[in-house]
């Protein structure tokens, strides 16, 4: 049996003017599709219903035939693969899970290591590292039927049943799609959690474009026929859609998707001067005055912000800083999103929010117009990065540069921050 | 004689009879389930295959028990060939129709996700649908018996074996001697049998229910 390589880890997957027709429709399904995904990537493929994208999803596993074209799944063809082989080696989660009603947990997830014969502690032993690793309980769940699952966890069974043996490629079909708003988010987190150890090359079928940045690597934006009309990481997308199409797709708002997908330690952060409060206070208010500042952070031996403290408490102190000042509130931690990022600025009670990284060490600090010049900085770069791509290429989707000069906001200002 | 003291009399009679019949109905369904299924799992995925098994099999259901037996006759002559032929013919259409609907009923997405995590068709057939439409084929089955029951008792019209020949012996002879008592013994046979055999239908349905009993 061939068995998978273990530990993990992706193969890359190429189409190649693959085209689906079905007999008896007019348009072919998917018309002459490249694509080529990376090897321990997410690729989401973004598209309306019948834009073709699950029929795509569904000729890597051979589960729908190509008409013609191929698809090459770590350098080899997959017409030269027995079909049930092929996916056996291809995870597969659909939309609800798709369990077996008529077996346990544990059974459903066995599925395909009984197709490849594992020897039965094999198996036992696998499904109970499968289960703690989509966080059931093996010793609640195993012998569980499905009904007695929640969706979400009936989701978490149907992922640990397609990663049963540990197949380079995945394939998601909306699996989330079913799910309540908040369990959808957690089981999104956990995919990107997993994947980050697991590093499969990951094929994910969504319409939600909420999802697909969140989740994606990379995205590949489909209209019918599944025409990809632009192929690219999430924050280019954001940036710099290409054309009207994407832009439509993507609907407003797309700042502050750019806030849910950019990570406080991303951006450059301000920096205030900062002591121990066993520092002395004339020395830090000689720094704060060098900075332009009329406060300081005071930190604790660990480097943790502990107190704001002004200039004028600073001035009329002698010796050491000790408890001058007030309690900074909650920091912001560096992995946090500027969306929460930002939803914490507004509910502090200071306009500037220390930021720790590892920790909970001083980092810098973060007020509302870090954040605001941190998102023009980055729509700024994407539309150089851009630009300069399209010079060195011409042609291809010259409209697409009508995005360039546009939008009222680009007026952006000498950051403060900088 | 009243009732009792004629089953009394010819009590090794009766038990033979009806261990006769009994074993009659359980072959002639088990035949009739095995030739059933099978129609059902050819056809079901064509819908015209399907209307033609289950319609060929409404077509037999249809002809009249004893005229069945009588034209089988001078195909089969007397005795077991043409009951058990007769019987075997009425069950199909209950197994046939339940299987073709129990398999349709299973929901697409499983298939799906069987061929799709890499089941053969024949794999999937047997480790997920079949098992899933279980319950609906194990109620035809069940139809089946009782409908063979019935039909077995007519069977002795072509002298065929089990407890038909009390309630024919007794027609034949109605006014005569426990003529009423042989009919009625024949009757209540046939009936107590049925609620036996459906007895064991509803254990045997509680004991393979897919997915268990209530986890």
């Amino acid at each position: 049996m061939p068995e998978t390589a273990a530990g993990g880890g992706g193969v890359p997957i190429e189409l190649r003017a693959v085209t689906k027709r079905f007999p008896g429709a007019a348009a072919p399904a998917v018309n002459e599709l490249d694509l080529t995904i990376a090897a321990g990537e997410i690729v989401v493929l973004l598209g309306p219903s019948g834009c073709g994208k699950t029929t795509t999803m569904r000729m890597i596993n051979r589960l729908d035939e190509p008409t013609s074209g191929d698809i090459l799944i770590g350098g080899r063809s997959a017409r030269d693969i027995d079909p049930d082989r092929l996916r056996r080696n291809i995870g597969y989660v659909i939309q609800q899970a798709g369990l077996f009603p008529h077996l346990t947990v544990a059974a459903n997830i066995a599925q395909v290591p009984r197709l490849l014969k594992w020897d039965s502690g094999r198996i036992a032993r696998r499904v109970e590292e499968l289960l703690t690793l989509v966080g059931l309980d093996p010793a609640t769940f195993a012998q569980r039927y499905p009904r007695a699952l929640s969706g979400g966890q009936q989701q978490r069974v149907g992922v640990a049943r397609a990663l049963a043996a540990d197949p380079p490629v995945m394939l998601m079909d909306e699996p989330f799609g079913a799910l309540d708003p908040i369990t959808r988010e957690r089981l999104q987190d956990e995919l990107l959690r997993l994947q980050e150890e697991l590093a499969k090359t990951i094929v994910f079928v969504t319409h939600d474009v909420d999802e697909a940045l969140k989740i994606g690597d990379r995205i590949a934006i489909m209209e019918r026929g599944a025409r990809i009309v632009q192929y690219a990481r999430p924050a280019e997308i954001l940036t710099a859609p290409a054309g009207e199409y994407v832009e439509q797709y993507l609907g407003g708002g797309s700042s502050m998707r750019l806030l849910r997908l950019t990570k406080v330690g991303d951006i450059r952060l301000d920096s205030v001067p900062h002591a121990t409060a066993g520092a002395d206070a004339r020395a830090l208010l000689a720094q704060a005055e060098d900075e332009g500042r009329d406060f300081a952070l005071v930190v604790d031996e660990a480097g943790r912000p502990r107190r704001w403290v002004s200039a004028a408490d600073l001035a009329a102190a002698r010796g050491p800083v000790g408890e001058l000042g007030e309690e900074t509130g909650p920091p912001i931690g560096h992995r946090m999103t500027l969306q929460d990022a930002l939803e914490a600025l507004l509910n502090a009670d200071s306009d500037v929010v220390p930021v720790v990284g590892r920790g909970q060490a001083y980092a810098g600090v973060l007020s509302l117009s870090t954040v605001q010049n941190a998102i023009q900085a980055i729509k700024a770069r994407e539309r150089e990065r851009r630009r300069r791509r399209l010079s060195g290429l011409t042609g291809d989707s010259g409209d697409g540069g009508s995005g360039d000069g546009g939008p009222g906001d680009s007026g952006s200002g000498p950051g403060g921050g900088a | 004689m009243n009732l009792w003291e004629y089953i009394a009399d010819r009590r090794d009679l009766l038990l033979f009879e009806t261990a006769q019949h009994a074993s009659m109905v359980a072959q002639c369904v088990l035949v009739a389930a095995v030739i059933g299924v099978a129609v059902g799992v050819v056809t079901y995925r064509r819908p015209r295959g399907a209307a033609l098994a289950t319609g060929t099999a409404g077509v037999l259901f249809t002809v009249p028990s004893l005229a069945m037996l009588g034209l089988l006759i001078p195909v089969l002559g007397l005795g077991v060939a043409p009951s058990v032929t007769a019987i075997v013919l009425y069950a199909l259409l209950p197994i046939i129709r339940n299987t073709v609907v129990g398999l349709q009923g299973v929901d697409p997405m499983l298939v799906d996700a069987a061929r799709g995590i890499g089941m053969s068709r024949l794999r999937a057939l047997t480790r997920i649908e079949l098992p899933l439409a279980w319950p609906v084929i194990l109620t035809g089955i069940r139809v089946s018996t009782q409908l063979a029951m019935g039909i077995g008792a007519v069977a002795a019209y072509v002298s065929g074996p089990g407890l038909g020949e009390q309630i024919f012996s007794g027609l034949a002879r109605l006014g005569g001697a426990n003529a009423v008592n042989s009919t009625l013994t024949g009757t209540l046979g046939v009936a107590l049998l049925a609620l036996a055999f459906d007895a064991c239908f509803v254990l045997l349905g509680r004991l393979t229910r897919p997915g268990g009993r209530r986890a």
